[in-house]
């Protein structure tokens, strides 16, 4: 099966796009950090700790994580109307959710950590792009973490387990067609972050945690480097 | 003093250390028998104590800091000052040196004004400020840079090397505030932005080591 297999861009089922990430991109926010998964082009910018405004939303027992995801109107082959839309919300939450874990915001009472994340272009997995831009940038902005996290999609391509999903692929029509699995894992392993949209076995998405596993330790060493690199300029 | 031999960026979640022997400082965590850092910044080690320096970020106000801010609010008793973090500091009527009429407070400092001022107590309601000392008070003359709070200790340099030369050369008198805000008072207008720019130029160059050499080389080849 594994043979006879051919993913429209030419990688091997496990092999994921080029990737790149830099550190502080956006000089005029407390962190910023740009990441990309090939076409897919993410920056986030992150602001804080601040005062929580409005204040009816103040947590007195710790602090806020607010988190904005936006995809740029021209960001996708057709002019996506700007703003906020049901999705974008959605997956600002779902953002807020796979980041809360890690990033200690116990000491911030009353205070807030902003963090917006823009989809400059867009080749799906923009979440896990958005993702693994905005822990960079929390880094960056010197918030307290216990971990950083690494966010990949793995996908399903009629019955074969496919690394980190282009749009074509996404598409994918033929056989049982595609399924879509974004996981959120920190470099120990622990997943803070799991979605799925379509159809699949259990013994499957074992294995399709297993692949996040290792495709999450090559992004990890990429974020991890693009630290380290920024550190000795700044 | 301690040399700053053992000195790498660490990133939130990697392992410094292994081992009984060191104690987890500032900004790192003890997991098992490993010090985890929890910070992105550079790790220190001093006394087998070991703290990560963060290296970008907002302000975080400590006690005993000196800072700069600016009077944004008065009320029956004090002035609340906007030092850059994300609670307001607020100056009581009772941290000035001298007596104040609490109908004339604006005497003392109105609103708009730049003071110098200490941080003496941090607390969760916020910042108290005090201008009990030398030095503190109200900014009457000078100028006022504003640099990255990250690179205040390479301004000041190695128990205050830098900012003591920078001080001989330009003839202008220096103050730090440890929020990224620095007041330059000098005889005359061209010495305060002499000294504005070598303060730039060591924010620019701030990932040199041996800097406090090179602003040397660089106030030697500014005079020529």
């Amino acid at each position: 099966m594994t043979k006879t297999f051919k993913r429209p861009d030419g990688r091997k089922p496990d092999e994921l796009r080029p990737i790149s990430a830099k550190v502080g991109v956006i000089p005029n926010a407390d962190g910023s950090a740009m990441f990309s998964f090939g076409n897919t082009v993410a920056i986030a910018a992150v602001y804080g700790p601040k005062e929580h405004h409005p204040r009816n939303q103040r947590n007195s027992a710790k602090g806020t994580l607010r988190c904005n995801y936006n995809m740029l109107s021209f960001s996708v082959t057709d002019r996506i109307r700007p703003g906020p839309s049901r999705r974008s919300t959605e997956i600002s939450k779902i953002t807020e959710w796979a980041l809360e874990p890690v990033v200690m915001i116990d000491n911030y009472p009353n205070r807030v950590i902003d963090v917006h994340i823009h989809i400059l272009q867009a080749d799906a997995s923009t979440r896990c792009a958005g993702i693994n831009a905005a822990i960079m940038a929390l880094a960056h902005a010197g918030i307290p973490m216990k971990d950083l996290v690494s966010s990949v999609s793995i996908g399903k391509l009629d019955k074969q387990l496919v690394t980190d999903l282009t749009k074509k692929e996404e598409d994918w029509e033929e056989g049982e067609g595609a399924t879509d699995i974004p996981i959120t894992m920190t470099h120990e392993g622990k997943i803070t972050h799991i979605q799925l949209d379509g159809k699949i076995g259990t013994k499957q998405l074992n294995e399709a945690v297993e692949l996040a596993g290792k495709a999450t330790k090559k992004i990890y060493e990429v974020q991890k480097k693009a630290l380290k690199e920024v550190g000795g300029k700044e | 003093m301690t040399e700053k031999a053992e000195r790498k960026i660490v990133i939130p979640g990697e392992v410094i250390m292994k081992g009984n022997d060191y104690l987890p400082g500032e900004g790192t965590e003890k997991k098992g028998d490993e010090i985890v850092a929890m910070k992105y910044g550079l790790a220190e080690e001093s006394r087998k104590l070991i703290k990560v320096i963060p290296l970008s970020g907002v302000y975080q106000p400590r006690r005993g800091n000196v800072v700069i801010g600016k009077v944004e609010n008065m009320t029956f008793n004090g002035w609340i000052l906007n030092i850059g973090t994300s609670d307001n500091a607020f100056l009581s009527l009772m941290e000035v040196p001298r007596y104040v009429n609490k109908d004339g407070l604006e005497e003392v400092m109105d609103i708009g004004d730049m003071a110098v001022a200490k941080i003496w107590n941090v607390n969760r309601r916020g910042i108290d400020l005090s201008i009990k000392s030398r030095g503190l008070g109200r900014i009457d003359e000078g100028i006022i840079v504003q640099i990255n709070p990250n690179k205040v200790p390479r301004v000041i340099g190695k128990e205050g090397s830098m900012i003591k030369l920078i001080k001989d050369e330009t003839g202008c008198n220096i103050t730090v505030g440890q929020n990224g805000l620095i007041w330059i008072k000098g005889n005359k207008v061209e010495d305060e932005l002499y000294a504005k720019k070598a303060i730039l130029f060591v924010t620019e160059k701030s990932f040199i080591s041996g800097l406090t050499e090179e602003v040397k080389k660089w106030f030697e080849k500014e005079k020529k």
